[in-house]
């Protein structure tokens, strides 16, 4: 459980952090201008490297994870997403898996049954936490713009309005909000119910949870319970997206956590396994065409090797082999 | 079939009845991965390389050792070397970079692996698998991951390490299932891959690779057949062919001049069942008046230098060329093997193409281009014979295959590696009446390893093996009940030898056949004495002797 406990001291002792600062330091302009800024350029130079770090290594070899039919005779059917035989249609499952987490969607559950024999079932509730998880924070995260931008533009505003459509609290009630909420316990609970995943997570598999967790629930208080005057919230985004220092208004110290929280996790996406979100376009298994016998791959460090040429092998066996009437060159 | 190296099958039963349904083999509440030992026993590791076989390959640190002694004996300074053959991959390869950033423990790979769905192990479950490393890679490589070493899962490399390496990283068959589902498209294969090429620089080895790596560089096929004894070889199975079939086939051996070169792996010119599979190729040939040539030189398809090193992998497979440009034919024909086409596909024009010497491959028999391998200019024997069919150039009596109730396997490699379902099974519908898939879960690209892949096919890794097999197995067992398959097909000759065990252990009566060797039977060929067996000499349903001299 130490593995639970740990990170969920860590996100609590962060969110005091900004809170203590605030409310007995007085310190609102480190939290609401400095650290911001320092987050973002973290976040922005920490992910800059990470890509250029991975892109110049070289791809070696052509080695997409084939999952259905190669082009190969122009009868046979060919599956040209799951098996593409050109850059476009690589760059499309690539898509795919980002968007829609389409391996994920295969994700089958193995039990062992009597006999004893092996049985496979449907498992999507990996793939439906994930997708609820990851879209929701996009949705919420765009419709933040609301804060940074003067005039809403229209799609933002009516991604907004959609999200609000249930319009059951006042103020309206975001659907976004609560599918965050559930997708994150679930996320957290499948860690700890299950055997496998118990042994296979790390501190560092919760943290971001509990972090994710910590932030949403905040946000939400501060919406729908505490709320927190929009005014000065505003006008410090306005503050931050113009790349301005001027000494916020006060606004709160709940705020100043759910900021803080923030920061931290833009400040930790480049260290962790967060960088996910930059390695999945980049996983050689999935974003290069099935075309390797077609179209030559370039190994750009592809060494010399000395290996045994047919004169070497025929000078150890010229003798068996005429007499076993086989050709040689030399007799 | 009982076995020193792994338990008997209802001894295996048992264990299995009693964790049902559960997978992992005990309650590990409480504890860390890295906390559970690593333990050496009877049919779980596989016996290092000779030290004659090392110093013949100029590889590191020839000695005598086993997994169970105490001190491996490793080089001096070979903490040094793993971490600089670590710096070095990772600067070389994009994916095991990747492979090591963006895991994010989903836990979407732990039961896809057909080593864990056997043993129950967690250290098989392919994002363990991974850890085993990345948690090194942690410590040595990331600096905020080592500050928070603990929280962080990161490790120190110590030989206790080097021996969970050397366990795991030889129970994965580089099969790339749990890749299919990666969300990430993380790979254990090719983690697997940068693995053994480290502890190769240490002298942490398995003699089943090293030793036919050995022979392949010397005499150019795997069992260290010398040319002589292999065309001795080749010519029995062609008296056999004659006593079935009446017919006297008429391969070349080393024929410059001739139209294509065949090659295919030395165990289907070798070992039972493979042989039935070649001499349903040179049926086939004959059939169709093929110009084509068999090298004693580029003798193997399989290369266990893919099991090895990228180097090994590359020296191994530069036969095939250098042998087609001396020979000079116009194209390669493949048989049918599993690891030999993921080098084929992936590996083998990058590492000694462009083989612009060659020609693109075009079918004498229908003129059909083989446009999708017109750069390494190599076809898979299931394509051309899938190719043959199609065009009606194939006199065929699929009845002859009416004692065989077939279902067919899917070879990780062709499968995951090559994308290659149609073909083979269009084939085999040809020219078998009986034919049921194996469970939806466990064919095409979610096909289950034979348990033995990747070099493993040792017998002294029997019970690991029996284990690894498990799933496949159990899908064959499924047919068997419900549609009374007694025939598993393949087209891969690692299959041919090591699936005959796995039937024996969990499912006996069922045999295995290569996909031509079916082809081989049903095949009507001019001139032919009546045929009543098949290439196995086993009687023919519906084809008994007439008793004409009544």
């Amino acid at each position: 459980m130490k593995k639970v406990l740990k990170p969920l001291i860590a996100v609590i002792v962060l969110a005091l952090i900004p809170w203590l600062g605030v409310t007995y330091g007085k310190l609102d302009y480190v939290f609401a201008i400095i650290i911001p800024y320092a987050a973002g350029v973290i976040l922005a130079l920490g992910m800059l490297f990470r890509l250029v770090d991975w892109l110049r290594r070289p791809v070696p070899f052509n080695i997409p994870t084939t999952c259905g039919q190669e082009k190969s005779l122009d009868w046979v059917k060919t599956n040209t997403l799951e098996c593409p035989s050109n850059p476009f249609m690589a760059a499309l499952r690539v898509l795919s898996e980002v968007f829609l987490f389409r391996s994920l969607f295969r994700n089958t559950k193995a039990e062992m049954a009597g006999g004893p024999k092996l049985v496979y079932g449907s498992h999507k509730w990996l793939w439906l936490g994930g997708l609820a998880f990851h879209w929701s924070m996009l949705i919420i995260v765009i419709r933040h713009a609301r804060f940074f931008l003067a005039t809403l533009p229209v799609p933002i505003e009516l991604l907004d309005t959609a999200d609000r459509f249930l319009d059951v609290t006042v103020p309206a009630f975001y659907i976004t909000d609560a599918v965050a909420l559930a997708a994150i316990t679930f996320l957290v609970l499948r860690r700890l119910s299950d055997a496998k995943m118990r042994i296979l997570s790390l501190s560092t598999d919760y943290f971001p949870l509990f972090l994710f967790g910590a932030i949403a629930i905040v946000g939400i208080s501060m919406r729908y319970v505490t709320k927190v005057n929009i005014m000065p919230v505003k006008a410090l985004a306005m503050t931050l997206a113009s790349f301005g220092f001027s000494e916020p208004e006060p606004i709160g110290a709940l705020f100043y956590v759910h900021l803080f929280l923030v920061c931290v996790l833009l400040a930790y996406i480049p260290f962790s396994k967060l960088v996910h979100m930059g390695g999945i376009f980049l996983s050689p298994t999935r974003n290069l065409p099935n075309n390797s016998r077609a179209k030559w791959h370039k190994n750009p460090w592809n060494p010399d090797i000395k290996f045994r040429t047919y004169a070497e092998y025929e000078d150890e066996f010229r003798e068996k082999m005429k007499k076993a009437g086989i050709p040689v060159e030399k007799q | 079939m009982s076995n020193k190296y792994a338990l008997k099958p209802d001894e295996l039963k048992k264990e299995f009845e009693q964790k049902k349904p559960r997978i992992l083999k005990e309650n590990l509440a409480g504890k860390d991965w890295w906390d559970l030992p690593v333990e050496f026993r009877d049919g779980n590791w596989c016996f290092p390389a000779k030290p004659e076989v090392l110093e013949d390959l100029h590889f590191a640190n020839p000695r005598k050792w086993a997994a169970t002694d105490k001190d491996w004996q490793l080089p001096d300074g070979w903490e040094k070397i793993i971490h600089d053959g670590m710096k070095d991959r990772l600067k070389r390869f994009r994916s095991f970079k990747v492979f090591m950033d963006s895991c994010v423990r989903c836990g979407a790979c732990a039961d896809k692996c057909h080593f864990f769905l056997g043993t129950g192990d967690p250290k098989n479950m392919p994002v363990l698998r991974a850890e085993l490393v990345r948690s090194v890679y942690r410590n040595d490589f990331t600096t905020f991951a080592k500050i928070l070493k603990n929280f962080s899962g990161s490790r120190t490399l110590t030989q206790d390490v080097i021996k969970e390496w050397h366990m795991y990283f030889y129970q994965c068959t580089e099969c790339r299932r749990c890749s299919v589902f990666c969300p990430m498209g993380i790979d254990t294969a090719e983690i697997t891959m940068m693995v053994r090429e480290l502890l190769n620089l240490i002298g942490v080895n398995n003699n089943w690779i090293l030793a036919p790596v050995a022979n392949c560089n010397r005499t150019g096929n795997h069992l260290g057949i010398e040319p002589h004894t292999f065309e001795q070889n080749i010519m029995s199975l062609v008296d056999d062919i004659e006593d079935v079939t009446g017919i006297r086939v008429n391969p070349t051996f080393n024929r410059k001049g001739a139209e294509i070169l065949f090659i295919t792996p030395s165990g289907d010119v070798f070992a039972d069942p493979g042989v039935y599979t070649m001499m349903g190729y040179l049926l086939l040939f004959h059939h169709i008046g093929l110009d084509y040539t068999i090298s004693t030189y580029a003798s193997e398809g399989g290369n266990f230098g893919m099991f090895t090193s990228n180097e090994m992998m590359k020296k191994i497979n530069a036969k095939m060329y250098h042998e087609a440009k001396r020979l000079g034919v116009k194209w390669i024909l493949g048989g049918e093997c599993g690891h030999m086409w993921r080098v084929v596909q992936q590996y083998m024009g990058t590492m000694n193409g462009p083989a612009d010497f060659l020609k693109e491959p075009v079918s004498p028999i229908t003129g059909t281009k083989f446009t999708n391998a017109k750069s390494t200019k190599m076809v898979h024997i299931a394509e051309f014979t899938a190719d043959l069919i199609k065009h009606g150039k194939l006199k065929l009596d699929p009845k002859r295959n009416d004692h065989l109730r077939t279902t067919f396997h899917d070879s990780c490699n062709v499968a995951r590696g090559m994308g290659m379902f149609e073909e083979p099974r269009y084939v085999l519908n040809k020219v078998c009446n009986v034919f049921h898939e194996m469970p939806e879960n466990t064919i095409r690209e979610q096909t289950f390893c034979c348990g033995s892949g990747s070099g493993l096919n040792a017998e002294e890794f029997m019970d690991t093996r029996m284990r690894g097999g498990f799933p496949r197995a159990s899908a064959v067992a499924h047919v068997r009940e419900k549609h009374k398959v007694d025939s598993l097909v393949t087209i891969c000759a690692i299959d041919r030898a090591s699936l005959p065990a796995l039937m024996r252990y969990w499912n006996p009566g069922v045999l295995v056949y290569g996909l031509h060797e079916l082809v081989g039977n049903a095949l009507i060929m001019q001139g032919e004495k009546k045929r009543t067996e098949d290439l196995r000499e086993n009687p023919m349903a519906g084809f008994e002797e007439d008793d004409d001299d009544e």
